[in-house]
């Protein structure tokens, strides 16, 4: 088997530095595809590392590669390695493999941009930084990886830092991320202390040293990171906003990698969620709450890729309900098959975007059938997928979540159902508004003539997606026992601490044909509600449209709400006693250094001054010591 | 002669080392200045001498040898540096070079 | 009778080999002096500093030689007792040698740039080395005094180099007055501890203050405090650090790496060597000197660096912060102290010389262009020179994945596992203070450049857009005093403009990009190279620095 994880994150982080350094020399379109082949050449070695997996008994599948200890420094040695082993191979290879075909596609979309090398720098980190987060054998490491990500999602959020609404909505992000962040902080000091390590391997096989309380606060504070990192209620609102960024970097950091770390992180901890009470049941509840309300918000968007975003919102909610009833292996599954799905969603609607001038609102699109048959079909195929509409990838994954929920909580499962009818219904509208009904483009002046389909660099994407989001599901097929190819890969990881199903083979048949029915009613919806007009008021209320009003809510409580607190602390706490604090030390230094260099008067004899008088400084203390 | 105790050559470089630390922060001919820091580093010959006579032990004595040798080195760098800055001016003061402060 | 005396005379016995980088340092100059007054015609100085680079090389490969002796066989002393073999010794020799072979390739540059020709840069930089190496190696106060004396000798001549300027030759008067000064201060210390105790060798100074243990001895205690100052005065603390800022601006930029790296890197192995392993039974009389000085090395060194416009002068403040941190190593007297301090001088020794590679670079010819103003959207003329010096500065600040955040680490780790609370805190407020002026120097860099440069967006969109403006990724916002627009950071203009007007004139137009001489340009990437590389690949140099310190003699 390869032992050579560190080459992974390598190839991308020389990629960033040659383009760091050399990125304007080297140019356009090159840069790009030395971007894209950095990653491509992750994705080859992750596949040569699988297949050598592959020929391992299932019990020899797991391995840490440490390469060096990076801070000892007494009890804490952080130790640079990677924990190569079925759960994090499989990130990576979907990681890389979606990053590679993202990267391609982005030669195209930022062609014109001139940010071009620079884009592609963040992009290239961004994809280190990932691997890094996946294959951190060590939580401090992992948390290197996890700001790498974080950093890089703000700087290609405000991407265009000249957009104000970029701008703050990089800002936004980097807040809510922050909030989470504290919480990963707070987890590993809660576990360094009890445990003496960070080391993952290390912490999962001394779980039972752990009191039940500290292994729940350890979990509740991860789960806080993760929510914070996936954007789940109550940390969910800087996604949608995160759209402001160039709309390859939603598919990959938004859609398809970075927002589902937190999901991966639950899972890579899911036996401290055992040890721990109450918090799987936590996770289940946040999860389905927040993909339920995220799917009935992107049901009224209009904004093209802010019906994505709250989807993506809606479908990771499914994932952490997977994570809470225990199907640690439906989450993956629906992560993988989401990843596929969703960044084909995210390039078609980047490939409607390219092709009307940067026009987003889906209410000016119309009739787009005709003139972009590629993009069409992508995004029809995308649209399908979601949906649970069988056989597609989206049916078996969401499926196997649904199975599991009903397994352990029927509630659970009504309003995991009530969603999936959501989710086929807001695709499909926005399918139909877009590509059907009138060309209402045509009265936008920035068009002249007709839209026009994107070139190869970007339909190639399309293409590879489409196949991936149609075929996905083949990953792991119920029914039979020789074709869970993904539960029984992952079993070695996760097998001991996932809960299996009580439904029958013949209650699995009856949930599949129930998914599909559901699946087939959303999509009937959206025809029926959308195939003509686009105009249909009463099917957006503005309480959906302006989604739940969280961003008022928190407006109104940590900004206006307590207007006179806010303006107490603004105008008193903040101006007088931090700004002058921070300004008055800064002012102090200043004048402090002005006053000193006085005494630097450029003549020799008042340095000779210097020296004697700290001569006789010390001689003096020498000479009291000796007691002269 | 024999009734001078080591006490005394001692108290004479003593003075000797304070008289050229004292010279060299009031005088502000550079020449001078650099004459007492050869004062002080005979006072330290002096102090070497006297003490490797106390003790009995020639190391003391070789040392004095060394020092010379490096005050004869620093004579040689130290007049070149003076002569390079001081070639076109009638006095080498130490006070003129102050373009670099602060 | 001469025969009777030659029989009579015993020679002690040299392991030469033990020497051997000092001897080759020596050697080479003597060389390169015969050759350049040989030649009929003036030689390139492309062959002088091949000679350098040369014997820069065969001394780095005889130190390395060296540690794989002392590593097995441990440590030993050679010449009669006079010179210490130890991991210690050996580990400062590997970097005096470095800095020696990268202070050719920067000499190089900078000569052929400025067109100075003649061995002088190379012939004396190499005295200098060797003189750093003995300093670090003795094991007698005379032989420290010797080495200081070649070191520094050489470093008064380099300092005055470049005769055009007239701050050259002030600083190389400067140096060597004060110079001069304080060795004859450090030399009357030896004696009267010679005198205390009968010796000037350091096991025996040693082994005699172990037999008598209560000897609070007067003319000991003030020959301690006389070397202190000497000391004192070469590592750049303060109240004796004021030769500093005017030193190291009026001399050459390169010379001024070379000085920062090799003089520090001497004076402290001298220092850590005799306090530590010679008086360290009498810690309890050195300790709160070497804690009250540090405290305001750190402190002086912080503040005063604020509020330099010339980089080069900044970067001399800067220095004298550095050094505090590398005594605070010390006063915890600890091996984990010694070791932290060793470290510290040693990836300090790579940081402070690529740093001042990159100064060179952007002065352009005559070495005059060092205002804050020069250095203004660098990023966007020379994004490499730009990313570089923004790391190094970076390593210098301490920012974790350099070996300057480790070097800060252990340091401030070791101060607290010697329970000096208070010094470790005032370390990181200092730190935090350092961290401005770095920063300010990056900020400048990156600001005002456009998208499509290499990486700037981040930093220009906390300038430039109206949302990102306060971003919480501004390193200035993040540490501090006042909120800045890349105006304000360039404030604080002295009150009186700079007679000289070094600088002070242009820069503010949109000057054009330096040159960057090959060999700087390598110098540069070595040292960038090696901060980042051991940053984040940290144990094989930590290793070295520990294994170093228990090799002690």
């Amino acid at each position: 088997m390869l032992h050579a994880a560190y080459l992974m994150p390598l190839f991308p982080l020389a990629g960033f530095a040659v383009l760091a350094v050399f990125g304007r020399k080297i140019g356009n379109p090159l840069a790009g595809w030395l971007a894209t082949g950095t990653v491509t050449a992750s994705f080859a070695i992750a596949l040569v590392t699988l297949a050598g997996m592959i020929g391992e008994p299932a019990s020899h599948r797991s391995f840490v590669e440490t390469l060096f200890t990076w801070i000892p420094v007494s009890a804490l040695h952080v130790q640079v390695g990677f924990l190569i082993d079925p759960l994090s191979l499989v990130m990576v290879l979907f990681v890389t493999g979606v990053s590679a075909v993202i990267h391609w596609y982005s030669i195209g979309y930022m062609a014109h941009d001139e940010g071009y090398a620079r884009f592609f720098v963040y992009l290239n980190l961004f994809v280190a930084s990932m691997l890094i987060l996946v294959m951190a054998s060590n939580l401090v490491f992992t948390f290197v990886g996890w700001e790498g990500v974080g950093l890089c999602s703000y700087f290609l959020i405000a991407f265009w830092y000249d957009r104000p609404a970029a701008a703050s909505a990089g800002k936004k992000a980097f807040i809510m991320n922050r909030v989470g962040d504290a919480g990963f902080l707070l987890a590993m000091f809660v576990l360094f202390n009890a445990l003496h390590t960070l080391s993952i391997p290390a912490i999962l096989a001394h779980l039972g040293d752990l009191s039940t309380g500290t292994a729940t606060a350890a979990a509740l504070l991860l789960f806080l990171a993760a929510t914070g990192k996936s954007a789940q209620i109550p940390l969910f609102t800087w996604l949608p906003d995160a759209m402001e960024g160039p709309t390859p970097v939603s598919a990959l950091i938004h859609a398809a990698t970075m927002v589902t770390a937190g999901v991966y992180l639950m899972v890579r901890m899911s036996p401290l969620l055992h040890r721990a009470t109450d918090v799987s049941e936590v996770i289940a509840i946040v999860g389905v709450a927040t993909a339920l309300v995220a799917a009935t918000i992107a049901s009224t968007q209009n904004d093209i890729k802010k019906v994505i975003a709250y989807s993506t919102v809606s479908q990771i909610g499914y994932m952490f309900l997977a994570v809470g009833v225990g199907a640690y292996t439906a989450a993956i599954f629906l992560m993988v098959a989401h990843a596929f799905y969703k960044s084909l969603l995210f390039l078609s609607a980047g490939s409607v975007i390219h092709g009307l001038h940067d026009e987003q609102d889906i209410k000016k699109m119309g009739g787009l059938r005709k003139f972009m048959p590629w993009t069409f079909a992508a995004f029809m195929a995308g649209w399908l997928a979601i949906a649970g509409v069988p056989p597609l990838s989206a049916f078996w994954a969401k499926g196997a979540v649904l199975v599991h929920a009903f397994s352990y909580d029927i509630g659970l499962w009504i309003v995991g159902a009530i969603t999936a009818v959501f989710t086929a219904y807001y695709m499909g509208r926005e399918f139909y508004i877009v590509f059907y009904g009138d060309e209402r483009w045509r009265r936008l002046e920035v068009i002249k003539g007709d839209p026009h389909e994107s070139p190869w660099v970007m339909r190639g994407p399309l293409v590879i997606l489409s196949v991936l989001a149609a075929i996905g599901g083949l990953l792991d097929l119920p029914f039979h026992p020789h074709l869970d190819f993904l539960s029984s890969w992952l079993a070695p990881v996760v097998g001991s601490v996932s809960r299996h199903s009580s439904v029958g083979v013949g209650g699995e048949w009856a949930l599949a044909i129930t998914d599909s029915v559901l699946a087939v009613i959303g999509v009937t919806l959206a025809w029926r509600l959308w195939r003509v007009t686009a105009d249909a008021r009463h099917l957006e209320p503005a309480f959906l449209q302006r989604a739940w009003l969280v961003d008022e809510t928190y407006d109104k409580i940590f900004a206006r709400g307590g207007e006179a607190l806010a303006g107490f602390l603004a105008n008193v706490v903040e101006a007088k006693i931090i700004d002058g604090a921070v300004n008055g030390t800064a002012s102090g230094l200043r004048w402090m250094g002005s006053g000193l260099r006085r005494i630097q008067t450029g003549y020799v004899r008042n340095y000779a001054i210097g020296i004697v008088l700290g001569l006789v400084a010390i001689l003096a203390w020498m000479l009291v010591r000796a007691g002269v | 002669m024999t009734d001078v105790s080591g006490a005394w050559y001692l108290s004479l470089a003593a003075a000797l080392f304070g008289i050229g630390a004292f010279g060299l922060l009031v005088r502000r001919n550079v020449l001078v200045m650099f004459m007492c820091v050869e004062l002080m580093l005979n006072a330290a010959n002096l102090t070497f001498v006297t003490f490797a006579r106390m003790l009995n032990d020639i190391a003391g004595q070789a040392v004095v040898f060394f020092v010379l040798v490096v005050a004869a080195a620093e004579v040689v760098v130290g007049l070149a540096i003076i002569v390079a800055i001081f070639r076109r001016r009638r006095e080498a003061t130490a006070d003129d070079l102050h373009i670099l402060r602060g | 009778m001469s025969l009777f005396f030659l029989s009579a005379l015993v020679l002690p016995k040299i392991a030469w080999s033990a020497i051997l980088p000092e001897l080759i340092l020596l050697a080479a100059p003597l060389v390169l002096l015969a050759v350049s007054a040989l030649s009929a015609r003036r030689l390139p100085t492309g062959v002088y500093a091949g000679g350098m680079g040369a014997a820069g090389l065969a001394s780095l490969g005889a130190s390395v030689w060296l540690w794989t002796q002392v590593t097995p066989h441990g440590a030993g002393t050679a010449v009669d007792g006079a010179i210490a073999v130890d991991g210690f010794s050996v580990l400062v020799m590997i970097l005096v040698s470095s800095v020696v072979v990268l202070a050719a390739l920067i000499g190089e540059g900078y000569l052929r740039r400025e067109g100075i020709g003649g061995p002088e840069y190379y012939v004396l930089a190499m005295f200098s080395a060797a003189g750093a190496m003995l300093m670090a190696s003795a094991d007698d106060l005379v032989l420290i005094f010797l080495g200081l004396e070649i070191m520094s000798i050489a470093l008064y001549v380099l300092a005055g180099l470049d005769a055009r300027r007239q701050g050259s030759g002030e600083a190389a008067m400067k140096y060597f007055l004060l110079g001069a000064f304080s060795s004859a201060i450090f030399l009357y210390g030896i004696a009267l501890v010679y005198g205390a105790t009968g010796s000037t060798n350091l096991p025996q100074i040693a082994d005699f203050l172990a037999h008598n243990v209560a000897s609070s001895d007067g003319l000991l205690l003030a020959g301690m405090a006389l070397l202190l100052v000497g000391f004192f005065f070469k590592i750049a603390a303060v109240p004796f650090h004021m030769w500093t800022p005017d030193v190291y601006q009026g001399s050459p930029t390169p010379v001024t790496g070379f000085m920062a790296a090799v003089a520090k890197a001497g004076g402290f192995a001298a220092l850590l060597r005799v306090f530590f392993a010679s008086f360290g039974l009498l810690r309890d009389d050195w300790q709160p000197v070497i804690w009250l000085v540090a405290v305001v090395t750190l402190l002086v060194g912080a503040v005063l660096a604020l509020v330099q416009r010339d980089v080069k002068r900044m970067l001399a403040y800067s220095s004298i912060n550095h050094a505090g941190f590398i005594l605070v190593g010390l006063e915890a007297a600890t091996t984990r102290g010694i070791a932290a301090s060793l470290y510290y001088l040693f990836v300090y020794g790579f940081m402070v010389v690529g740093t001042f590679a990159v100064v060179t670079v952007i002065a352009r010819r005559g070495d005059e262009a060092h205002d804050l103003g020069s250095y203004r959207g660098l990023a966007q003329r020379q994004p490499f020179l730009a990313a570089m010096l923004a790391l190094l500065l970076l390593a210098q600040a301490g920012v974790p994945l350099t070996t300057g955040f480790l070097a800060k680490l252990y340091i401030i780790s070791a101060a607290v596992e010697a329970h000096s609370y208070a010094l470790a805190v005032i370390a990181m407020v200092s730190a935090a203070i350092a961290a401005f002026f770095y920063l300010r120097v990056v900020v400048l860099m990156y600001a005002g450049a456009k998208s499509g440069v290499g990486l700037p967006a981040p930093l220009a969109a906390t300038g430039a857009g109206e949302g990102a403006g306060s971003g919480e990724l501004s390193p200035v916002a993040a540490y501090g005093p006042g909120a800045a627009s890349a105006a304000e950071l360039e404030g604080d203009r002295p009150e009186a403009s700079r007679p000289d007007g070094a600088g002070g004139g242009e820069g503010h137009g949109e000057p054009d990009a330096a040159g960057v001489p090959a060999t700087i340009a390598l110098a540069i990437a070595l040292c960038a190279g090696f901060t980042l590389l051991f940053g984040i690949w940290a144990q094989p140099v930590v290793e070295l620095a520990r294994q170093a310190t228990l090799l002690f003699h």
